[in-house]
C-alpha cells in the first residue's frame, strides 16, 4: 500500500486514497472514541467494519451498485474498496437540472427498494452516503449502521432519515425529491409494499414527546402526506 | 419591555419575569409536582397546579416589585406537553392577557428551553442537544427554524433511565442531591455487559436497551451496578456519537446542552471529549435553568414580543405535540 493520503474525516472514519494490489484504491478506517469504554469501543468499531463489508457484499448480489470490497480487517476496523471518481449526491442535487435530479431519485428509489425487497435496511440513508460519477452511475456507501431485518419498521426508517436529510439540507425541494425517490421505489418494491413502508413512516414521524398520548390517540395525519 | 411567563407543561408550574435590559432575569419561581409512586399523573399534576398558580404568581409579582400592570406581555407555553398541565398555564395565562388588555405570547416550550440556553451561554449559532423526561432532539437552526436533525425514535432519555432506576427498585426518589439514581448506582459499577447500541443516522433508540437491561436484571445473572454502568455508557454514548455526527453534519461551532438531563456529569464528561475532539465551544445550562422554569418561557416571548408574534386569547389553543420545527425565530435571522 502506498501514496495514501487522508481524503475525508467523517464523524466514525477516516478515509485514505492509495493504491493497492494495482487498483486505486479507498482505505476505511474507524477511529477509536474517546467518549465509549475502551471495551465497548473496541466491540463497536469491529461490528461496524463486519456488518459494511458484508451488507456491501449482500448488495452487490441484489443489484446494488457498491464499491468493490478489496480487503477487509476487522481487528482493526479497516475496509479497503474500490474508489470511486465522483461527488456526493447531497453536493450534487443543488446543481443539475430538473431531469437529472429526477432520475438520480428515481434511481436512488429503486435501489433502496432492492435493499429492502433483500431484508437489508441501509441504517444512515442520507444524500451524504450516496455517490455519482461524471458517467451518471450511482454508488451506495457507508453501511456500517446496516442491519438484516424482516422488521418494516426498519425500511421505514431509512425513508425517514432520507427525507429529513431532504428537509434538512435540500428544504424547497423535499416533496419534489421524496416524490420521484417513491416512484423509483415503487417499481422495486410494488404497489402494496410502498404503502406498508409509507404507513410505517408516517407513524414514526409522528411519535411526538408523549408516549402516554401516543397510544390514547395513534395514527393521524402525519407531515409525510403531504409529500405523498 | 417586560414579559412574564408561565410555564406548565409537565410537573413544573413556573413563572418567570424578564426584561430587555441585562442581566434580563428579575424573578424565578415555581412549584414542582412529584408523585408519590410510579411516573407523572398529568390529572393529579394539573390538580396540584391550579392549586398553587397564584400563589406563584403574586409571589413572583411581590419579589419583582411590580404590579402586573408593570408588565408588557403575557408569555405562555402551550406546547409542547401533557394536557391536563398544559391546560392550566394556558387558562391563567389568557384570563390575565385578555383582563388585562396585554399581548398574550404563544411559547414553543423548545424552543425556550434553547433560547434560555443561548442567553446563559452567550452562543450564537450552536448545535443544540435538548434532553430531559419527555424529549430527546437534536437541532440546529436553519433556514428560519430550530430544525431537527435527530431524535429518539421510541422513548426520551429521561423517561428511560427514570423508567429503568424504578424497574429495579432504586426509585423513586429519582434524582438525589442532584445525581441521578442511575449515575449513583453506575458509579459503583465497571464490567461491560453487552446491550444493544443503536444509532440510525442521527436518531438513536431507547426501548432495546430497557428491554435487554431489564431482562440481564431479572435473570439475576449480572450485578446490578455492572447493569447501570452499562447501561450507562451505551444510553450516553448514543447521544454523544449522534451529536458528534450531528456536529460534522451542521458544521456549527456550539455545541449547546439543554434540558433536565444535562445535569449528569458522565453526560456532561462525554460531551467534552467530543467538543474537543471536533473542536467546538461546549455550554452546558446550569441545573436551575436546565429544567423547566418560567424565565425561560417570558425570555423567549421577550424575544417574540419584539418581533410582534402575539396570539388572541381565544384563538391560543394548547399544542401537546408542537415541534419546535413548527416555529419561525426572526431573531436569529
Ligand atoms: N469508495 C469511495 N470512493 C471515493 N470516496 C469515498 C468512498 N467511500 C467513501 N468516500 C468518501 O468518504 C466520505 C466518508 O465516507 P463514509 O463511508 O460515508 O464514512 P462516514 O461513516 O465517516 O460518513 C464520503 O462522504 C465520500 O466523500
Ligand atoms: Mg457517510
Amino acid at each position: 500500500m502506498d501514496g495514501l493520503t487522508l481524503i475525508a474525516s467523517g464523524a466514525e472514519a477516516d478515509l485514505y486514497r492509495g493504491r493497492f494490489l494495482g487498483y486505486d484504491v479507498v482505505i476505511k478506517y474507524r477511529v477509536p472514541k474517546g467518549y465509549r469504554d475502551p471495551n465497548f469501543d473496541r466491540a463497536v468499531r469491529m461490528e461496524r467494519t463486519l456488518t459494511e463489508a458484508k451488507t456491501m457484499l449482500i448488495a452487490m448480489e441484489c443489484g446494488v451498485p457498491v464499491p468493490t470490497i478489496l480487503y477487509v480487517d476487522v481487528e482493526n476496523a479497516l475496509i479497503v474498496m474500490e474508489y470511486v471518481d465522483g461527488a456526493l449526491l447531497r453536493d450534487v442535487i443543488p446543481s443539475v437540472d430538473g431531469s437529472l435530479r429526477r432520475r438520480y431519485l428515481e434511481l436512488l428509489g429503486g435501489y433502496v427498494g432492492k435493499l429492502h425487497v433483500s431484508n437489508v435496511a441501509h441504517g444512515d440513508l442520507t444524500t451524504s452516503n450516496v455517490m455519482v460519477t461524471s458517467e451518471g452511475m450511482m454508488y451506495l456507501i457507508d453501511f456500517g449502521l446496516s442491519r438484516v431485518s424482516y422488521d418494516v419498521e426498519d425500511k421505514a426508517v431509512d425513508i425517514h432519515l432520507l427525507i429529513r436529510s431532504f428537509e434538512s439540507t435540500h428544504y424547497n425541494l423535499t416533496k419534489e425529491l421524496v416524490r420521484y425517490f417513491l416512484r423509483g421505489y415503487t417499481s422495486a418494491v410494488g404497489v402494496e409494499g410502498v404503502n406498508i413502508v409509507v404507513d410505517k413512516v408516517r407513524e414514526i414521524r409522528l411519535r411526538g414527546r408523549y408516549v402516554e398520548e401516543r397510544r390514547v390517540r395513534g395514527g393521524g395525519e402525519g407531515p409525510i402526506r403531504s409529500y405523498v | 419591555m417586560i414579559v412574564l411567563g408561565i410555564e406548565s407543561t409537565a410537573h413544573t408550574f413556573g413563572v418567570g419575569i424578564v426584561e430587555d435590559r441585562p442581566p434580563h432575569i428579575i424573578v424565578d419561581r415555581r412549584v414542582n409536582y412529584t408523585p408519590s409512586k410510579g411516573g407523572i399523573h398529568p390529572r393529579e399534576a394539573s390538580l396540584f397546579f391550579m392549586s398553587n398558580a397564584s400563589r406563584v404568581l403574586k409571589d413572583a409579582l411581590i419579589e419583582a416589585g411590580l404590579t402586573i400592570n408593570d408588565v408588557d406581555g403575557i408569555a405562555v407555553a402551550l406546547g409542547p406537553g401533557l394536557g391536563p398541565c398544559l391546560r392550566v398555564g394556558a387558562t391563567v395565562a389568557r384570563v390575565l392577557a385578555s383582563y388585562l388588555k396585554k399581548p398574550l405570547i404563544p411559547v414553543n416550550h423548545a424552543v425556550a428551553h434553547i433560547e434560555v440556553g443561548r442567553l446563559l451561554t452567550g452562543f450564537k449559532d450552536p448545535l443544540v442537544v435538548y434532553l430531559s423526561g419527555g424529549n430527546t432532539m437534536i437541532l440546529a437552526f436553519s433556514d428560519g427554524r430550530y430544525r431537527i436533525f435527530g431524535e429518539t425514535l421510541d422513548i426520551a432519555l429521561g423517561n428511560f433511565i427514570d423508567t429503568l432506576v424504578r424497574e429495579v427498585g432504586l426509585a423513586p426518589p429519582y434524582v438525589v442531591g442532584g445525581t441521578h439514581k442511575l449515575d449513583l448506582c453506575a458509579e459503583v459499577g465497571g464490567s461491560f455487559i453487552n446491550l444493544p447500541y443503536v444509532v440510525k443516522g442521527l436518531d438513536v433508540s431507547f426501548s432495546g436497551i430497557l428491554t435487554a437491561a431489564l431482562r440481564a436484571f431479572r435473570e439475576g445473572k449480572y450485578d446490578l451496578k455492572d447493569i447501570c454502568y452499562s447501561v450507562r455508557e451505551v444510553a450516553y454514548s448514543a447521544i454523544a456519537e449522534v451529536v458528534e455526527r450531528g456536529l460534522m453534519h451542521t458544521k456549527k461551532g456550539e455545541l449547546l446542552v439543554v434540558g433536565g438531563v444535562a445535569a449528569s456529569k458522565a453526560l456532561r464528561s462525554k460531551f467534552e471529549v467530543v467538543s474537543r475532539l471536533r473542536g467546538v465551544k461546549l455550554g452546558v445550562v446550569d441545573p436551575q435553568y436546565a429544567v423547566d422554569n418560567g424565565v425561560m418561557i417570558a425570555w423567549t416571548g421577550l424575544l417574540m414580543l419584539r418581533h410582534g408574534i402575539t396570539v388572541e386569547p381565544e384563538k391560543a389553543y394548547i399544542r401537546q405535540r408542537w415541534r419546535p420545527d413548527g416555529v419561525d425565530v426572526p431573531w436569529m435571522g
